[in-house]
């Protein structure tokens, strides 16, 4: 559905992914896991569109994605669950996920999507014109992904759902993206959490001063002796 | 720019009286000499992004003070200029101070100074018993209007000399400016406001020192156009019309370079003058609609102004070598 | 109790002038918390409708109606202008350029003003009828300007809630960033803005004239107190900017019924700057 190939991309001259590869195949729920600084982010930040390729190729579904403006990557059936939620602090949960269906192809779809989502997200339902700047850091990760699902996406990008929640919501966190995967969508996630987002993909990537150094299956990574010693610190 | 050739412009700016040019040609050379300083006091602070769009309360403050102090005390500007300077400080503190406390940069500063200049503006033509409102007041004239103790030069080859020695020690203070650790310290706040504070620069008093040196320049300036022209107006000498006017000239001239913002008055003036000239007083309006324009393409295409701009290579020799120690 | 009869009549006027003031902050405020420019000549496009008016009407001797209408569309389309040939080439630079080229732009309207109409005022001629109501006087026109106003900002309150276009105008003021993820072309965006705050500026000339001599100077007083509210009510903050609008011309009123008009804005001038040191966020704004 999405690969990857020898990507480069970076901040002006500040180079921040050297020559990536990487693949989800549809279906998959792929993580990419490595420390703070790794150009996880960036690398996420790169397939949306919001910071332009240096060379090499992306492509989903096996269009190009190097010519596309950021604003209709989305069309492409990626979606975004940016880093620190980003919601619209002032505006209520409804209204945000309204913004999830702006784009004309959502938009017909809007009722049901709404029905969908509160339907995976009770939590949502009941506070649908709570402000989203007033909601706990859970209910604001929720309504994040709610968001971005509004535009039944086929491919959903995550940036560290887990950040800045306390451990009893990571884990609320990480059924929901069990779910999610249930649901049959596709899921790059991207994480710091590695024990516990290596239970719900199928395969990782593990990337270090923006380039890839180990992947290979969720189960095999985990029991990985070098991945156990940098990372996970048994 | 060598020595040699700085004090052969010198000399030759020094020269100017006794060529016995008509009126009208001193007028336009005080004007520019005027304008330039006035617009050198504003670029010192402008250029470090203190973007100040209420100047025009400060040329009011210095004009109105020494003209009020003049007609109903008879106090000798001598006196009333230093009152007018403290006067001057003291807005730039009560305005100053709290900006520069809680941060306030950008366009809510220009903001705020915009709200200072029709402050001072509207409180001139509220106070319209004593200062004739919008109508204006006129310094009372001192015997034949040629004397020291008023400050009232009727002459303009006096004045010439005057507004002359005025913008050289403008330019100087520029310069000083320019070289000083002042410079380096506003230039890090400028960048980056948090970082220069925690490596231990007072930001609150680095912007305050500049935010003073450009009211007393400014002031002062004021001061020299009331004395010239005998009459204040508060729409011409303060308020928004005048701020902006201030900041645009500089802009155009180019507010990083030591003779930016006076080239931006010879231009300025020179555009107005020459369209009076040429079309007359019926197309009142074109000077302004040209300028507007120039302004326009300027901040778009040329945003370091004329002399700050690369391709203005022929006018280089009237840049300062910035050739400071170390 | 004559004095307290002009005190509420005072008081009144100042709600009405509020009226129009609160609708041109809006729309100075849509531009603002989309574009994040500051657009400094934003009452010299009202000076441009209220000539357009008074041209359409005087010279070409078209019904009122049909020039308010073109008015609008005028102005739209000169905010449309502003932001595709001025403000998007240099919106990557400091802001403060920003808010600089509109000072062209001022001066380039002013002076364009003055040379195709002359500096004289100029007005529709209409004489509106004067309200008597438990001996106070209410002029009638600024009690239309009070009412359109109040509906034009309804009218503007639907759509921002209602529409996804709307959405996406106040979701961009709070991320830019993020909501191209969702599919929204900030650059479309900003015209949009830009034009709704030029129509807005277009019928508030249009409530303007009939109050108001036009003479090219005009935006000079009513400008500065509108960047004011807007900027007290909070970047974004249609409510805080409206409140704001009636603190502002309640200061005005009063200070010129108690003293005279200018002291009525040094008052509310200085209400801005004090309060820009104790709330820089606005009246109503959060800090973040």
């Amino acid at each position: 559905m999405l690969e990857l190939n020898n990507l480069t991309a970076g901040y002006g001259s500040f180079q921040a992914l050297f020559s990536v590869n990487l693949e989800v195949k549809d279906g998959e729920a792929i993580a990419v896991i490595g420390p703070n600084g790794a150009g996880k982010t960036t690398l996420l930040r790169t397939i949306s569109g919001m910071l332009p390729v240096q060379s090499g190729n992306l492509s989903m579904e096996g269009t190009s994605l190097k010519d596309v403006p950021p604003y209709r990557i989305i069309d492409l059936g990626i979606a975004h669950v940016p880093e620190n939620r980003r919601l619209f602090p002032s505006m209520s949960i409804e209204d945000n996920l309204r913004m999830g269906a702006f784009t004309p192809n959502a938009r017909p779809h809007y009722e049901e999507r709404l029905d969908f989502i509160f339907n995976l997200f009770p939590r949502l339902k009941e506070r649908r014109s709570q402000i989203a700047g007033t909601l706990s850091g859970g209910e604001q990760q929720m309504c994040a992904i709610g968001r971005a699902l509004m535009s039944s996406p086929k491919l959903l990008l995550m940036d560290e759902p887990s950040a800045g929640l306390a451990p009893v919501i990571v884990n609320q966190v990480f059924q929901l993206v069990q779910q999610i995967r249930d649901q049959g969508l596709t899921v790059l996630i991207v994480e710091q959490n590695i024990e516990q987002v290596l239970q719900i993909v199928d395969r990782a990537y593990l990337m270090e001063v923006g380039s890839i150094k180990i992947s290979g299956k969720a189960g095999e990574l985990i029991q990985s002796e070098s991945l156990r010693k940098a990372y996970v610190g048994l | 720019m060598t020595r040699f050739s700085k004090f052969t412009a010198l000399f030759l700016l020094a020269a100017v009286p006794f060529l016995d040019l008509p009126d009208y040609y001193m007028h336009v050379l005080i004007l520019i000499l005027i304008w330039g300083f006035v617009y050198t006091g504003w670029s010192i602070m402008g250029r470090f992004g203190l973007v100040s769009l209420g100047h025009g309360a400060f040329l009011g403050i210095g004009g109105y003070t020494v003209g009020m102090l003049w007609n109903f005390y008879g106090i000798t500007p001598w006196l009333g200029i230093p009152i007018a300077l403290i006067l001057a400080t003291i807005v730039a503190l009560i305005v100053g101070y709290p900006c520069f406390q809680f941060r306030i940069i950008g366009h809510y500063f220009a903001l705020v100074t915009l709200a200072l200049a029709e402050v001072v503006r509207l409180v001139i033509i509220g106070m319209r018993d004593y200062t004739g409102g919008s109508l204006g007041m006129t310094p009372q004239r001192y015997g034949e209007g040629m004397s020291v103790y008023a400050f009232q030069f009727v002459e303009k080859d006096y004045f010439y000399v005057i507004v002359l020695l005025s913008w050289v020690f403008g330019i100087w203070v520029w310069n000083l400016v320019d070289g000083s650790m002042a410079r380096y310290s506003m230039e890090a706040i400028s960048d980056d406001e948090d970082a220069s504070a925690s490596v231990g620069i007072n930001v609150t008093r680095e912007k305050l020192k500049i935010t003073i040196l450009s009211a007393w320049l400014t002031a002062f300036g004021g001061v020299l156009y009331g004395q010239y022209q005998m009459y204040l107006n508060p729409d011409t000498i303060a308020g928004i019309s005048v701020s902006l006017q201030i900041v645009f000239a500089s802009i155009v001239g180019g507010m990083y370079v030591a003779l930016g913002p006076t080239v931006g008055a010879v231009i300025t003036i020179l555009l107005s003058e020459s369209l009076r000239i040429l079309v007359g007083v019926e197309l009142a309006g074109l000077d302004g609609t040209i300028y507007g324009i120039m302004l326009i393409l300027f901040i778009i295409f040329l945003p370091r102004g004329i002399l700050g701009s690369g391709w203005a290579k022929p006018l280089e020799i009237l840049r300062f070598p910035k050739d400071k120690p170390g | 109790m004559i004095f307290d009869i002009f005190l509420v009549e005072a008081i009144i006027n100042g709600i009405l002038f509020g009226g129009v003031l609160a609708l041109l902050a809006l729309g100075l405020n849509l531009v603002f918390g989309v574009v994040d420019v500051v657009w400094i000549c934003y009452a010299e496009l009202v000076m441009v409708g209220m000539y357009s008016i008074y041209w359409g009407n005087n010279h070409f001797g078209l019904p009122l109606v049909i020039c308010v209408v073109i008015a609008i569309f005028a102005v739209a389309l000169l905010g449309f202008l502003i932001h595709f040939l001025v403000i998007r080439p240099i919106l990557g630079t400091p802001p403060i350029n920003q808010l600089l080229v509109t000072g062209g732009l001022l001066f380039f309207m002013q002076s364009l003003a003055t040379l195709l109409f002359t500096g004289d005022f100029r007005n529709l001629g209409l004489h509106l009828p004067v309200l008597e109501l438990a001996e106070m006087y209410i002029s009638f026109s600024r009690l239309i300007a009070f009412v359109t106003a109040l509906l034009a900002m309804v009218a503007l309150y639907m759509f921002l809630k209602r529409t996804y276009l709307g959405a996406a105008i106040r979701a961009i003021s709070q991320d830019r960033e993020v909501v191209v993820l969702m599919g929204v072309n900030p650059q479309r965006v900003y015209l949009v803005a830009s034009a709704l705050g030029g129509g807005l500026a277009g019928l508030g000339a249009a409530l303007l004239i009939l109050q108001y001599d036009v003479h090219p100077l005009i935006g000079i007083s009513f400008g500065p107190i509108t960047f004011m509210i807007c900027v007290l009510g909070g970047l974004g903050n249609m409510i805080g900017g409206f409140i704001a609008a009636f603190v502002m011309s309640q200061l005005i009123s009063l200070g010129g019924f108690f003293l005279e008009t200018e002291w009525g804005y040094v008052i509310a001038f200085v209400f801005f700057i004090i309060m820009m040191f104790i709330r820089p966020q606005g009246l109503f704004g959060n800090r973040s």
